[in-house]
């Protein structure tokens, strides 16, 4: 594995700072990195001390919604005649986002004392780590991490001497998209199909097991104890833009540029240096063609859009899209978009659960219809079609696995629409056969 | 009722405790479905019907619901694949970078032929996979439990040839 890429000077590194250092993976290692401290400085505070701080440092969900971490923690009910569960949500599988399985390869133990934190906080005995199935090596990894951290006293009926007790397990996933949807992950976890659930109610007030259960993504959980190490007030002041984005964020840049590969910067940098400077650029001889900036679930940008877009969560609905999970997927001028939309829709119609009759299939007739276009067989109608199908797959479901099928399409559309009309006219050949 | 005559229990011995130390960490026994999956995948390369049926016994469900969750899930085998199981991912990220070519170059070069063939030697079952989580490091595969990266049409090859002589590692 060609990693890690030697830190750019521009970048903020927090979490990867120990990116391609193997010693950080061992408990010793980690311990001597200044790990566990947080843990234990926690463990002698308040639990709701904790929520306030993690509050105030204005950390929000790194998994793609950005809803405010200590705000999440304080909707668990405080009285503790039930159990309390944490999942972590390491089922990373939104195409172009590859940050939290470093997070898992090279710090585990990160990952382990945010969690550890977070079930200290919301009042958490047991804590599930649900791992995508295909993530063979970072499930290793963590494993040995969680035998270590029991082995040396951090986890068990009595964590770090507190009293406290904390259980940690992994629950390996099995090769489904929809179970990195929150209600889909519990049912996944409670050896159920990967079906999201209606909310109300919200998991707070009945999630695992029908108790009261917060989800976190991996990147929100490993940012925990740094927080608390260096106080809320350091955490809310890493902003380059709007204030309502604060702290570090991991890019995870792929496609066509020069260095892709896992960037840390402080929320609010420029999405045009992030590509021409620390990805150093096109491929020699091409130009940008278009950006998704948040992983595939969120409009695409041009590239005078993508130029422009600032890289925190106001920034990017400022630039007409989002944030999202951080998965920068970068298009250069030779890129079909017409054929990488259709392949986006591929993925979610594979991906649905089948619950939803507007998914099921709407993103079914999404990719015949694109691939009757790419087939030289489409008509103006079936843009149209495409537009009113996606409206139609738009807000009306269960989860958002629908919407985030429509978005490309809709935004491909709008901003490529040539490329569409070629194909149709006839002016483009036709790429597939069969449509 | 044949298959089920000649069906050899997989929940014994070291399954059996690796079983029971995993339905200790939850509150229900059916949360343990999803790793009593795992458990026979391990120990027979595919998911049989019978062990469907054992598993529901273990864990106080209904075959039925053991075989919905196995079928929901695309990484458990209701069938029996090739000795090398070949996962390739050709969602964008990876295909602006040619993972197309390497799914090509692939079924070419085992002689599978089609997606979701066997090759005629029982060597090799290839199929396109959702994202890996790897789009940086185009183009990610899985051969069994491996993760390889940064494969293109013409390292296939050389993976072809390490595999192909059984389940090689890393």
């Amino acid at each position: 594995m060609g990693y890690p890429h030697k830190s750019d000077p521009k970048e903020n590194v927090v979490l990867s700072e120990y990116f391609g250092d193997a010693g950080a993976r061992t408990y010793d290692g980690w311990v001597e990195r200044g790990g566990y401290k947080a843990l234990k400085t926690a463990l002698g505070m308040e639990p709701n001390a904790v929520t306030d701080i993690v509050k105030q440092s204005g950390l929000r969900g790194r998994g793609g919604a950005g809803f405010p971490t200590g705000l999440k923690w304080s909707f668990m009910p405080k009285e503790k005649t039930r159990a309390h569960y944490l999942c972590c949500n390491a089922d990373e599988s939104e195409p172009g986002t590859f940050k939290d399985r470093e997070i898992m390869r090279w710090t585990p133990h990160a990952l382990i004392e945010g969690c550890a934190i977070g079930q200290y906080a919301i009042g958490a005995e047991v804590c599930y780590i649900y791992i995508r199935g295909e993530f063979t090596e970072p499930i290793k990894v963590m494993q040995a991490a969680l035998d270590a951290a029991y082995a040396n006293g951090v986890l068990g009926d009595n964590a770090m001497g507190s009293g406290k007790k904390l259980d940690m397990y992994i629950h390996r996933g099995a090769g489904a998209y929809i179970c990195g949807e929150e209600t889909a992950l519990m049912n996944s976890i409670e050896g159920r199909r990967g079906n999201p659930r209606i909310k109300p109610p919200f998991p707070a007030a009945a999630g695992l097991f029908g108790m009261p259960t917060t989800i976190n993504n991996v990147e929100t959980l490993a940012a925990v104890p740094h927080i608390i190490n260096r106080g809320a007030e350091w955490y809310s002041g890493l902003s380059l833009a709007s204030e309502k984005s604060s702290g570090t964020k991991l890019l995870s840049v792929c496609g066509n540029v020069r260095k892709p590969g896992n960037y840390e910067v402080t929320m609010g940098f420029p999405l045009k240096e992030l590509i021409y400077d620390l990805c150093g650029g096109m491929p020699e001889g091409r130009t940008l063609k278009a950006v998704i900036p948040g992983g595939s679930s969120v409009p695409i940008l041009t590239r005078e859009e993508a130029e422009g877009c600032i890289l925190d969560y106001e920034g990017c609905v400022a630039a007409g899209t989002m944030l999202g999970s951080g998965g920068v997927i970068v298009f250069d001028d030779s890129v079909d978009m017409v054929y990488q939309i259709m392949r986006l829709a591929k993925f979610y119609a594979h991906e649905s659960c089948a619950q939803c009759t507007q998914c099921r299939e709407g993103t079914a007739w999404t990719v015949r219809i694109l691939e009757r276009i790419l087939a030289g067989k489409g008509t103006q109608d079936d843009i149209d079609l495409l537009l009113d199908l996606a409206d139609q797959m738009t807000g009306k479901t269960i989860c958002v696995l629908s919407d985030s099928c429509a978005v490309p399409v809709v935004s491909g559309i709008t901003k490529f629409r040539d490329e569409f009309d070629a194909y149709i006219s006839g002016a483009r050949e036709p790429v597939l056969t069969h449509g | 009722m044949q298959e089920a005559a000649e069906y050899q229990s997989v929940f014994v011995g070291a399954a059996r405790e690796k079983l029971d130390d995993i339905m200790s960490r939850y509150p229900t026994k059916r949360a343990a479905l999803l790793p009593a999956l795992w458990i026979v995948q391990e120990e027979r390369d595919w998911i049989p019907e019978g062990a469907m049926i054992e598993i529901a016994e273990l864990l106080d469900i209904t075959a039925a619901q053991v075989k919905g969750v196995a079928t929901f899930y695309t990484m458990y085998h209701k069938h029996p694949v090739g000795e090398n199981f070949i996962q390739v991912c050709t969602t964008s990220p990876c295909n602006v970078c040619g993972a197309e070519n390497v799914v090509k170059a692939l079924l070419k070069e085992t002689g599978c032929g089609e997606l979701g063939a066997t090759s005629p030697d029982g060597k090799f079952t290839i199929t396109e996979v959702e994202c890996l989580g790897a789009c940086g490091f185009a183009t990610p595969i899985m051969v069994n439990d491996d993760f390889l990266d940064s494969v293109t049409m013409e390292t296939v090859p050389e993976v072809v040839a390490r595999y192909r002589d059984g389940k090689a590692t890393g």
